[in-house]
């Protein structure tokens, strides 16, 4: 734990390592409950031909991901309203056609380097100081606006027409929710990778709800596993020279297990 | 809102609803009103366009033609929903996963909006209140999911009433609950409608409570086919031809 205190790199990581964990936790509950834990999977296909394209055309591609991750999202949500697709229909066309693009366009661009490697795996360990400030200000403003609409995205999920009667404004919530959740998956790309961010999204979250008497129980659970997940996670990482995002997501998944056991063995008594 | 004046117009205004799903009518020219302290039954066959019917009054479904008044607005331009209460068909149907406790959800419907600027103690007292109405003032920290069916009707309804609404919709309220906790069911509404003055509507099959309970009734058959006081119901042609039909209605002795 000294190495925290002493290594700059370490510092940098747990700082926006944590923030963005925090950031997935929180629309990861909503996600699960909406039933749309796929649509960070599909998210982070599409963001690899984000990435990609602005490798091809060496603008920045955390950038440009954000960008086609946003466009995307509302274009998911848009085809599962007009067209009548099931949700995780929609998903799957745009994860498909994602991650065909980004493929494509890596081999143009010429990019299978480490540069590609490092958004596919995540190098949060790598992470710089300018990419530390603007991962912890955009987290913090999901985790603020969640907050801030906190209630009313509780409602709608719960119960969508009598949130609606209500005076909730279920259509703007949805466009605001996917907005946050195609920002909060880019982010995460920068954690665990492309490959595991719906991990980040969905486990620390899932595991949350094992044991949450009540929503806002569930909400801080998620919080602290994903924290805790993140903090240990590096730890172990540079203590036994692992990678980072394998790592976190393996203690995140454990954690699951040890809350759903507790759950089992709470209701077998 | 002024009692007074409230007494002369109608709550509720419909006029000349008529409603298609596609090419399939589904309601042709319905026109009534809802007075304040009704406590109306809304009943036909299924497929008779009830839950529609409510659907378009709340501004949940546009009309093909015709208007709906809430308070003398126009319902699109409505935006006093508080006044409304709403009980949907499928709140039986609650995700049994859902880690909401019986206080948040009744706590739901105060932060629909956020002009509701009310002090967390007194919405505490509001939700206490509200669930000491419904009978499940002990059950304040369980979570939703944990509860009968019978008793999660009753949380939605506190959640309903805890604005103190003027008028409480409730669609076909007792799907799945048993005899007992529906008789129970319908003397705490009575008491709402009584006692508390609110105006109740309600989508049912339950000719038993029509009897019993209601004090207007509104037969549909995508026409309105009656509408009146529930005395004058049974002997009314509307109902011998609902009977005739073979429509499904529930009957029981009091």
């Amino acid at each position: 734990m000294d190495a925290f205190l002493s290594y700059g790199f370490l510092q940098r990581a747990l700082l926006a390592g944590i923030f963005i964990a925090v950031a997935c936790a929180l629309l990861g509950v909503f996600l699960i409950l909406r039933r749309d834990s796929m649509i960070g999977h599909g998210l982070a296909h599409i963001s690899f031909a984000g990435v990609a394209l602005g490798l091809f055309l060496n603008i920045i591609p955390l950038g440009i991901a954000l960008a086609v991750a946003v466009l995307t999202a509302l274009g998911i949500m848009k085809l599962k309203e007009k067209a009548g697709l099931y949700g995780d229909t929609a998903i799957a066309i745009f994860s498909s056609v994602g991650l065909a693009a980004g493929i494509v366009l890596a081999t143009l661009a010429r990019s299978y380097n480490v540069d590609l490697f490092g958004y596919l795996f995540g190098d949060i360990l790598a992470i710089e100081t300018s990419e530390v400030w603007l991962s912890v200000a955009l987290a913090v403003i999901v985790v603020f606006i969640v907050i801030l609409n906190y209630h009313r995205f509780m409602y709608m999920t719960f119960d969508r027409e009598a949130a609606k009667v209500s005076g909730v404004k279920v259509g703007r919530l949805d466009v605001l929710l996917t907005v946050l959740t195609a920002v909060t998956v880019v982010l995460g790309m920068k954690v665990v990778g492309i490959l595991l961010v719906s991990a980040l999204v969905v486990i620390p979250a899932a595991a949350g709800l094992q044991l949450a008497s009540n929503f806002k129980q569930a909400i801080l659970l998620s919080s602290l596993i994903a924290v805790v997940s993140v903090l240990f996670g590096l730890f172990l990482a540079y203590s036994f020279d692992l990678p980072a995002s394998g790592t976190i997501v393996i203690l995140s998944f454990l954690l699951f297990g040890l809350f759903f056991l507790v759950k089992r063995v709470n209701k077998v008594r | 809102m002024d009692s007074s004046a409230a007494d002369l117009k109608p709550l509720i205004d419909v006029r000349n609803i008529s409603f298609n799903y596609g090419p399939i009518p589904v309601l042709k020219e319905v026109t009534f009103s809802i007075n304040l302290g009704d406590f109306l039954a809304i009943i036909g066959p299924n497929g008779s366009g009830k839950t529609t019917l409510v659907k378009i009054i709340l501004g949940l479904l546009k009309p093909s033609r015709g208007e709906v008044r809430i308070l003398g607005q126009p319902v699109d331009e409505f935006f006093d929903w508080n006044r409304i209460g709403y009980v949907p068909q499928k709140a039986t149907h609650v995700d049994p996963l859902f880690p909401a406790s019986i206080k948040e959800v009744v706590a739901m419907e105060f932060h629909a909006v956020s002009s509701h600027a009310m002090r967390k103690q007194d919405k505490e007292l509001s939700v206490a209140r509200a669930l000491k109405q419904v009978g499940m003032e002990s059950f304040t920290s369980r979570r939703i999911g944990s509860l009968s069916g019978g008793q999660q009707q009753r949380v939605f309804i506190a959640r309903a009433i805890v604005n103190k609404p003027h008028i409480l919709f409730l669609d076909e309220p007792t799907t799945g609950v048993d005899t007992e906790t529906q008789e129970h069911f319908y003397d705490m509404l009575d008491s709402l409608n009584k006692k508390e003055g609110i105006t109740i509507v309600m989508i049912t099959h339950d000719i038993g409570i029509v009897n019993k309970h209601v004090s207007q009734v509104a037969c549909l058959n995508q026409r309105l086919v009656y509408h009146g006081a529930h005395e004058d119901f049974c002997r009314s042609k509307a109902f011998k031809e609902m009977l005739a039909g073979g429509h499904h209605l529930v009957s029981h002795r009091h």
